[in-house]
Order: structure tokens, then C-alpha cells, then sequence
């Protein structure tokens, strides 16, 4: 049985303009030890539908779904309570502002404590025992010193280690992280993608990535799952994914990246992510797809099978390849 | 090869700092010595992280800066302060915040007029109109966008309205400051390809500044490589790309993630991070994190040179 499964996940947010639905029937899995790659454009979702997860999304949203359930726990009938022993137990997040999600009043070691003494339960000498072992797993130079520290003494890089320390402080069986590097110059991207990726090793741990960068996703992520204005369009194997996409949506982001393109003029894909008012009837794709017929403006297309990615889409591509493997 | 529009010359900007009661200041240098060339119709990128000084050389360019020593000049002629006023017209900028750089409370036709009222003032007000009329189909818009307000457009959208005002009094130069990282990606490419366009069109000069080497890749002529105010190796963009010199640079491309899943590499894994600009490391900038250091690079500073394009650095990583 896989780690966490949702299955027909939505979020609606009252605005004061109406209903906005965030997030569209997606179902997801994640299994210990792996490393699923959520992409998406803004606005697509991602985040929202692991922050429904977490329970921490405002009062104005309603989260539906027909299954939620982490670790053999289900979370959609659970009481608060409960949950919370969970979330940033079993089950922890890290943000992408890593100087912003730190509360700057206090030292970075009195933060990383709390966690332990309100989970673990441990005495002050076990607390900062372990919090200086999490400092040196995350690998922050001269960890004694650092626990005293205030977040805007330290770099972006040093605050994003803290905040990786203190989500694998209980040592969570699922690790969220949402856009972990986006703030980040690129050669600390690439420290903390390999500790991410180490710390999985490591602990085993499950570990879903939330990025935009299709960079990230390839070098780092062993699944992807493709979003799209709400909606899960997409769901491979990353090598696959790269090779043979099924949904235009997905061909065409890849064909958009620079560093894939042969001559001055880059693909586009016209128009943009459908809003609140814009949405159209059948897929959420077809204003901007250039394969799209009468058909796709009618109809929502369900997810295909398996072998065919999941692709919400009528006319998917590239599936000769599969009769011919 | 045509003459440049722009030249700059060991162009540099400190910054005072600190200082207080019984504190001395201290002298930040942004940006310590820089030489380079612009050229109608090309684009020079500058990539560096954050704190290299590239984003203080933009306000520099675009005369919103005093150069605290060296020269800038545009069109041959010498930059001073005095002529500033006149000068700015040749050189435009566009931000990277699409958000934060139009003002919410006037309509697309105002924003892109207001230029052509401060700067054009023989110009009636039905030429204006004509031209930002003109200026708004040119960045591919509608002219039903001529009357709307900022927040009825995408971030995309908005991009192209910041480059159409830009545009609006004929520079020469055009200062792109991460134009695109704000943007989506399927967004992003649809802005490069106006960019291009429009320097074809135009025959404009860019002055690309970015920290997303793979946009950098596809769009530039040639490349300054940035670490702390200082330009570690500049050259055609393909010599950069293909067989970088400077450690530095090597490194950066190597963290670079390239979206191909298939093409497994050696990652060079930087040590340490940016030092503090106030507190630059003497001799080689870069030491305390090469994995090539050696004595000679603490103590001396090495020059911006060699073949076959310059790179500053005693044991370059091709030889």
C-alpha cells in the first residue's frame, strides 16, 4: 500500500467574485523512498493540493475529496487533534521563502527545538544534543554556534538548510517540499537538491517536490505528475516523460524550454492559464491546444490508462511507441 | 563589425555603508572595474548569483546610478551627469517585476505616452497617441488594450507593455533586467521571441541581465560572467557555453539543471557560499570556494585575460 493516496481531491475557495475551484479531481500516490515531482505552471494547483493536505489551507476553501488517507491514517475524518500529531511529525513541509517561514524573533536553534520538545517529547539536553546532529545532517558548518543564531544573520542557502533540519527534525516519513529553490542562487540550488535527495537515501523517507523548473524535475525527481489549472493532465515515469509525453500540454512546455530549442524563435504555446471567469467547458487545455476539435471544447476528458500517462486528453501523443515496446 | 553605441571603461560603484556613532562606514564595492561594448543589433548578457553587482551595473547603464570612477560613453560621446537628462533617452529598461513596474491607476495609453510628454514636447497629442497606438500592435497587442488598467492583464501581457514603454522614444539600448524569471514558462518563451524580434526590427542593443543561464544561452551574442562585482570571463556566447575558463563559470553551468533527464554528468559541487561583498577575500574573489586554489590565487588578484577569450584566473580550466 503506497504511503499516501488521494483520490478525487478538489478545493474551492469563496471569493467574494464566486467559487474558485484551485484544485480538480486529482488523485496522487506516493510511496516510501521515492521522489515525485509535482509541475505546474502557477496557478495550476500544486501547491494548494499538498497545503489541503496538510490541513493549512484558510477557512475560505472547502476540500473534497472521496479518499485521503497518509500512513494508514485517513485525514479526511480524523479530528484536528489527531492531526496535528501528525502534521510536522510524519508529515512535514518546507516553503519556498525560507527567510519569510522563519519566525525572525527568535534564534534558529530555539525553533528547531520547539519541534522536538512538542513531538519527541525530549529534555533540554536531548533537544540540543539532536538539534546540533540535524544541523551537521544538513550539513551548516559549525553547528554549536549556529543554534544561536538569528535567521537574518544567515544567507538564503544557510535559512533553507535550517528549514530542511527542522522538517526532518521527527524524522517524517514524508517530506513535502514546495519549491525548495526557487529563492536560490543556482549553485545553492544544487547543494540543497543533492541534500534532499541524500536525506531520502538516508532515511528512506518519501519525498514530494513542488517546482515549475522542468531542470529540477529532471535531474531530481524519479515521477512526475503534470498539473494544469487545477487538474492532474499527466503522470510518468520522469525519462519517459521527457522522452514521449502524452498530453500536448506537457509536449508543448517542453518543446517552450530554451536550452531545448534549435533555432532563434521559440515554440509557444498562445493564450494563457485559464482564470476564475475564463474557464473553459470541455478541457481545461483546449483554448490552447492546437490539436484541439469540437470534441475537446465539449467534453472533459477523463484519464486515460496507465500506459498512456494518465493523460487527460482525447487525441494523446506519442502513442505508437507503446505498440512498438 | 559595426562601431559600439555603448562603451564602458573600468566602470565602477562603491557604496558607503554602516557607520554610526563611533562606527566607521564601510566601503562596499558593488561593482569594482568592469570594461565592456554594446553593439546596435547585439545582445551582451551578464550572469552572476545574487550580489554580483549585476543589477547595480543596470542602474549604472541607465544613468540612475553615478559611476563612482571610470567612464561610460554612448555613442562615442562621453556619459557625464549634466548631459544625463538628454542621454536617458537612449537607454530604456525594462524590470523584472511586471507587477510592480506600472502604475495601477493609468490606463496602457497614458503609461505608454508619458515618455513622448516629457521627453517630445513638439509632439502633438494626436501623433502620441498614434505612435503608442503603433507601439502597442508592435509588442503584440490589441488595440482594445489601448484603454484598460494594469490589473486586467497577465503577467505576460504586462511584460509586453513594460517593453513597448520602453520603447516608445527609439533607444538605442535597451536595459533587460531578468526580464523573464518572473514569468511562466510557457509565457517566457513568447517574451524571447518578441525580444528578438523586436532587436531585429529595431536594431536595438541589449544589455541582458540574468542569473537563468539556459534564457542566457538562447539569447545572447556574448557573455560577462559576474562573481562580486567583478567580470570573471566574458566571450562569445558558444566559447562561454562550450569551453568556459574560469572555474567559476564551469561550476555555474555545471549547477545549472538541464531538463534532460538522459544526460547524466558530473556535477562540480561548490563549496561554502558568496562571501559578503564587504568583506571580498583578497587575491582571487573566488578562492575560498575553488577546488583548483592555490597559494598564488590568495594573495594576488589575477587579471581579466588570455586567449582564447579572457578569463580572470592563474590555473584556467581548460589547460
Amino acid at each position: 500500500m503506497s504511503l499516501l493516496r488521494i483520490r478525487n481531491l478538489s478545493v474551492d475557495f469563496a471569493t467574494a467574485s464566486g467559487k474558485f475551484r484551485a484544485v480538480d479531481s486529482v488523485d496522487q500516490d506516493v510511496d516510501t523512498g521515492e521522489i515525485l515531482a509535482i509541475v505546474g505552471e502557477s496557478g495550476s494547483g500544486k501547491s494548494v493540493s499538498m497545503l489541503a493536505l496538510m490541513g493549512l489551507l484558510p477557512w475560505t476553501a472547502t476540500v473534497t475529496a472521496d479518499e485521503l488517507t497518509f500512513d494508514g491514517h485517513d485525514l479526511l475524518t480524523m479530528d484536528k487533534r489527531a492531526r496535528r500529531k501528525i502534521v510536522g511529525n510524519d508529515l512535514a513541509m518546507i516553503f519556498q521563502e525560507p527567510m519569510s517561514s522563519l519566525n525572525p524573533c527568535f534564534p534558529v536553534g530555539w525553533q528547531i527545538k520547539e519541534s522536538l520538545r512538542f513531538h519527541l517529547g525530549m529534555n533540554r539536553a536531548e533537544r540540543h544534543k539532536r538539534a546540533i546532529e540535524l544541523f551537521e545532517q544538513v550539513g551548516i558548518p559549525d553547528p554549536e554556534k549556529r543554534l544561536s543564531v538569528f535567521p537574518h544573520q544567515m544567507s538564503g542557502g544557510m535559512n533553507q538548510r535550517v528549514m530542511i533540519a527542522m522538517a526532518i527534525a521527527c524524522k517524517p516519513k514524508l517530506l513535502i517540499a514546495d519549491e525548495p529553490t526557487t529563492a536560490l542562487d543556482v549553485t545553492i540550488q544544487a547543494q540543497i537538491l543533492d541534500l534532499l535527495t541524500s536525506l531520502r537515501d538516508e532515511t528512506g523517507m518519501g519525498l514530494v517536490l513542488i517546482t515549475h523548473d522542468m531542470g529540477v524535475v529532471a535531474e531530481t525527481a524519479e515521477r512526475v505528475s503534470v498539473q494544469y489549472a487545477g487538474q492532474k493532465i499527466e503522470e510518468q515515469q520522469v525519462l519517459p516523460l521527457f522522452r514521449s509525453p502524452h498530453h500536448p500540454y506537457t509536449a508543448a512546455l517542453l518543446d517552450a524550454l530554451p536550452e531545448r530549442a534549435t533555432e532563434k524563435r521559440l515554440p509557444t504555446i498562445p493564450g494563457v492559464v485559464p482564470g476564475q471567469f475564463d474557464r473553459p467547458a470541455g478541457c481545461l487545455f483546449s483554448p490552447r491546444c492546437k490539436f484541439a476539435n469540437d470534441k475537446c471544447r465539449a467534453e472533459n476528458p477523463p484519464p486515460l490508462g496507465e500506459d498512456l500517462g494518465k493523460a487527460r486528453c482525447f487525441y494523446p501523443l506519442n502513442t505508437d511507441e507503446r505498440v512498438a515496446s | 563589425m559595426t562601431a559600439p553605441v555603448m562603451t564602458a571603461d573600468a566602470l565602477q560603484r562603491h557604496y558607503q555603508v554602516g557607520g554610526g556613532f563611533l562606527r566607521k562606514t564601510q566601503t562596499l564595492k558593488a561593482v569594482a572595474g568592469l570594461d565592456f561594448e554594446l553593439h546596435p543589433g547585439k545582445t551582451l548578457a551578464v550572469v552572476g548569483e545574487s550580489g554580483c553587482g549585476k543589477s547595480t551595473l543596470a542602474r549604472m547603464v541607465t544613468m540612475i546610478e553615478e559611476p563612482t570612477s571610470g567612464s561610460l560613453t554612448l555613442d562615442g560621446k562621453p556619459v557625464r551627469p549634466e548631459d544625463w537628462a538628454d542621454l536617458r533617452q537612449h537607454v530604456q529598461i525594462v524590470f523584472q517585476d511586471p507587477y510592480g513596474s506600472l502604475n495601477p491607476r493609468q490606463q496602457i495609453g497614458t503609461i505608454l505616452q508619458e515618455p513622448l510628454v516629457i521627453n517630445r514636447k513638439d509632439m502633438s497629442k494626436k501623433e502620441r497617441e498614434e505612435k503608442a497606438r503603433e507601439m502597442l500592435r508592435l509588442v503584440g497587442l490589441r488595440p482594445e488594450h489601448y484603454d484598460r488598467y494594469p490589473h486586467m492583464f497577465s503577467g505576460g501581457q504586462r511584460q509586453r507593455i513594460a517593453v513597448a514603454r520602453a520603447l516608445m522614444l527609439d533607444p538605442k539600448v535597451l536595459v533587460l533586467d531578468e526580464p523573464v524569471s518572473a514569468l511562466d514558462l510557457s509565457i517566457q518563451s513568447a517574451i524571447l521571441n518578441l525580444l528578438v524580434d523586436l532587436q531585429e526590427k529595431m536594431d536595438l542593443a541589449y544589455l541582458f541581465i540574468s542569473h537563468d543561464l539556459s534564457v542566457v544561452r538562447h539569447v545572447a551574442d556574448d557573455v560577462i560572467v559576474m562573481y562580486l562585482g567583478r567580470a570573471v570571463e566574458k566571450g562569445p556566447k558558444d566559447e562561454v557555453f562550450d569551453n568556459p575558463r574560469h572555474p567559476y563559470t564551469a561550476a555555474l553551468l555545471s549547477a545549472t539543471p538541464r531538463a534532460d533527464p538522459e544526460g547524466g554528468k558530473e556535477r562540480i559541487k561548490l563549496q561554502g557560499e558568496l562571501p559578503s561583498p564587504l568583506a571580498i577575500p583578497e587575491g582571487c574573489p573566488f578562492a575560498p570556494r575553488c577546488w583548483k586554489v592555490q597559494d598564488v590565487c590568495r594573495k594576488e588578484r589575477p587579471p581579466l585575460e588570455g586567449a582564447p577569450h579572457p578569463a580572470a584566473c592563474y590555473f584556467p580550466v581548460d589547460e
